[in-house]
């Protein structure tokens, strides 16, 4: 043992904790300091479940009030106005889950996309690792960063595509209207940006768990490199995959800042994807600054949705992720 | 090589089994190339806004870099000059105050985790919490330190801001950090444990040093996470167009919230310091995930 310690040089040095005697039982201090340093630990371990618990009854507790007020109805109202005191977020729900969709439908295909460009083989290893880092780049810019691009190349660089879709293709809801500025594709596109690390890191996981025996088994029966793709690898990966989707949904019901600064902040709700509208998370960042009293009670309620609605996602996106990671175990 | 990987099995059937792989007349291959062609000009065009994004940092907020850019305050609406000092300074001070909650806490729920809590029931609902607390959206931390702090003192303060983003590191320390410790050798522990040491002494002299780089790792990407947040500063520490004074009970300026506020602006010079602001942030984010993957790399290399 003596011999292998300069070797792992990463491992601390032992000379200095054992001089003197070689070994000895630890006297009474330290036989207490163990007790204690063990209940310390215990406590911050139990400290962290106290803050999730904490921050569900801050906002609830704050909530309660226009909870009583408000009911239900707070949930079908479309009208948001601090001075006559009335409070609703159904287009700021309608527009949470479209914008979310809409992100999901791009970050998820081009997310899974990527991950099967990073896993199936079709670049170098050397280029595959470049791929995988740039790819984590994305995911450490900041979203206020993606916001203030949004607004500055994104919006202009959509404006005419827009105006082309309006002109010729009106009749369809989904174009019916111009992008005069900020709206739903640009906050959509940005969104979809942020939510493609998490869609392709997770999902990449689960392809890679695949066993390599089942797609080399379908290669020596002639399989071309699409159909392993299509009929073995997605398939037996699909688990993992859609988990990854969902777990990009819960992302995307959560982030605030692309959307507070690309979305419009109006309060309707309208299908098509140049019209302005507004999202949960971006409510909560517009208005709590500038909150009175009343309107912030109406504010914790509209929080106390989000963190209804994206723990519900997120449990369900994690439990489908160990469903699917237990059902690939059995293949192994 | 391992023996199944899908490579040496495709390049075996291609190049001596399979000589017509390269044919286009034959639906199957042609169908398999050009899925590979979209797959990749797919692939291009998702990492084409992080090359967008980059470029545009660079030509417009470089063009804004001088020395003034680092120490002056940040000007009125209308005028012209001043610089973001006073938001670098404040986002440091936040991040530094979230440091101190969130850091020890972490850290020691990665140790209770790692080495006290095994499969427990505590344990796992523990962890269970953490990985709840990585999926919050992070607005709903900044609705919390409202509610906690701002609700409670009576005023948006850099304490708020402190507590916000502390609640954000937390999980990302402990679950790092609990990898890491996980990750010593159970060989090192056991021959301090033989040697007489008490179970604390071996995990701070024999499994925190080992774990170190790792748990140096989870903090570092921890801190970047935190000063990139925005959403929940812009109701906890505000912002401020002076010095912090060394008052935690005031609002405080901060880069996140400097962009963001300046994003909207109707003058042009605001916005050219918002891409200012917004270079110096990304490039204090990517120097600390840089940081991070050498600070994990270098014990795998020995």
């Amino acid at each position: 043992m003596a011999a292998m310690t300069p070797k792992t040089s990463n491992a601390p040095d032992l000379s200095d904790a054992f001089r003197g005697t070689i070994s000895r039982p630890p006297n009474a201090w330290q036989k207490g300091s163990d007790v204690a340093f063990k209940v310390i630990a215990h406590a911050f371990g139990a400290l962290v479940v106290l803050l999730l618990i904490g921050v569900v009854l801050e906002v609830m507790r704050h909530a309660h009030g226009a909870m009583s007020t408000y009911g239900l109805r707070f949930l079908t109202n479309s009208v948001w106005d601090a001075n006559r005191a009335e409070f609703g977020v159904l287009p700021q729900i309608a527009g949470t889950i479209y914008t979310s969709f809409l992100a999901l439908l791009i970050g998820g295909l081009l997310g899974i996309t990527v991950a099967l460009v990073l896993s199936q083989g079709f670049l170098h290893h050397r280029w595959e690792l470049v791929m995988k880092n740039v790819v984590e780049l994305l995911a450490a810019i900041p979203s206020v960063v993606y916001g203030l691009w949004g607004i500055f190349v994104l919006v202009p660089a959509l404006r005419s595509p827009a105006g082309w879709l309006n002109d010729h293709f009106g009749k369809f809801p989904l174009f019916s209207t111009r992008l005069s500025g900020p709206g739903i594709l640009p906050a959509a596109a940005v969104l979809s940006i942020m939510i493609l690390p998490t869609v392709t890191a997770i999902s990449r996981e689960a392809m890679a768990a695949v066993p390599p025996r089942l797609s080399a088994a379908a290669y020596a029966l002639g399989a071309t490199r699409w159909e392993v793709i299509f009929r073995v690898t997605l398939p037996t990966a699909s688990g993992g995959i859609f988990g990854a989707l969902v777990l990009g949904l819960g992302r995307a019901f959560g982030e605030t800042m692309a959307l507070a600064m690309l979305v419009g902040n109006t309060n309707t709700f309208g299908w098509s994807l140049f019209s302005p509208g507004n999202t949960l998370a971006a409510l909560l960042a517009n208005h709590f600054p500038e909150a009175g009293k009343i309107e912030v009670g109406a504010l914790m309620y509209a929080a106390a949705v989000l963190l209804l609605i994206t723990l519900a996602v997120n449990l369900i996106g994690s439990f489908i992720m160990l469903r699917a990671t237990a059902g690939l175990k059995d293949l192994k | 090589m391992m023996p199944g990987n899908p490579r040496t099995a495709e390049t075996g059937a291609s190049s001596e089994v399979n000589p017509f792989r390269l044919s286009l007349s034959n639906p199957r291959t042609l169908f398999n190339r050009v899925l590979t062609g979209v797959a990749l000009l797919l692939s291009l065009f998702a990492l084409l806004p992080l090359f967008s994004v980059l470029y545009m940092l660079i030509v417009r907020g470089g063009s804004m870099l001088s020395f003034g850019l680092f120490t002056q305050l940040t000007p009125g609406a209308g005028m012209e000059g001043g610089g973001i000092g006073n938001a670098i300074l404040g986002t440091l001070v936040v991040v530094v105050v979230a440091s101190l909650l969130s850091l020890p806490l972490g850290f020691l729920a990665a140790v209770y985790l790692a080495e006290y809590g095994g499969d427990s029931k505590l344990a796992v609902v523990v962890r269970f919490a953490g990985k709840v607390l990585t999926g919050m959206p992070s607005i709903l931390a900044g609705v919390f330190a409202y509610a906690t702090v701002v609700a409670v003192t009576g005023s948006f303060s850099a304490l708020a801001g402190g507590v916000a983003m502390a609640v954000l590191m937390v999980p990302i320390v402990m679950l790092t950090a609990e990898q890491a410790l996980r990750s010593v050798p159970s060989k090192m522990k056991m021959a301090a444990l033989g040697m007489g040491a008490t179970r604390t002494q071996m995990v701070l002299r024999v499994v925190v040093p080992t774990a170190m780089p790792g748990i140096l790792t989870g903090v570092m990407l921890s801190l970047a996470r935190a000063m990139g947040e925005t959403a929940p500063l812009l109701f906890t520490a505000l912002f401020s167009d002076y010095w912090f004074e060394g008052k935690l009970q005031a609002p405080i300026a901060s880069l996140a919230v400097l962009i963001y506020n300046f994003s909207g602006s109707p003058f042009e010079h605001l916005v050219k310091l918002a891409w200012a602001a917004s270079l110096v942030l990304v490039s204090l984010v990517l120097v600390l995930n840089v940081t991070a993957q050498i600070v994990i790399k270098r014990p795998k290399e020995q």
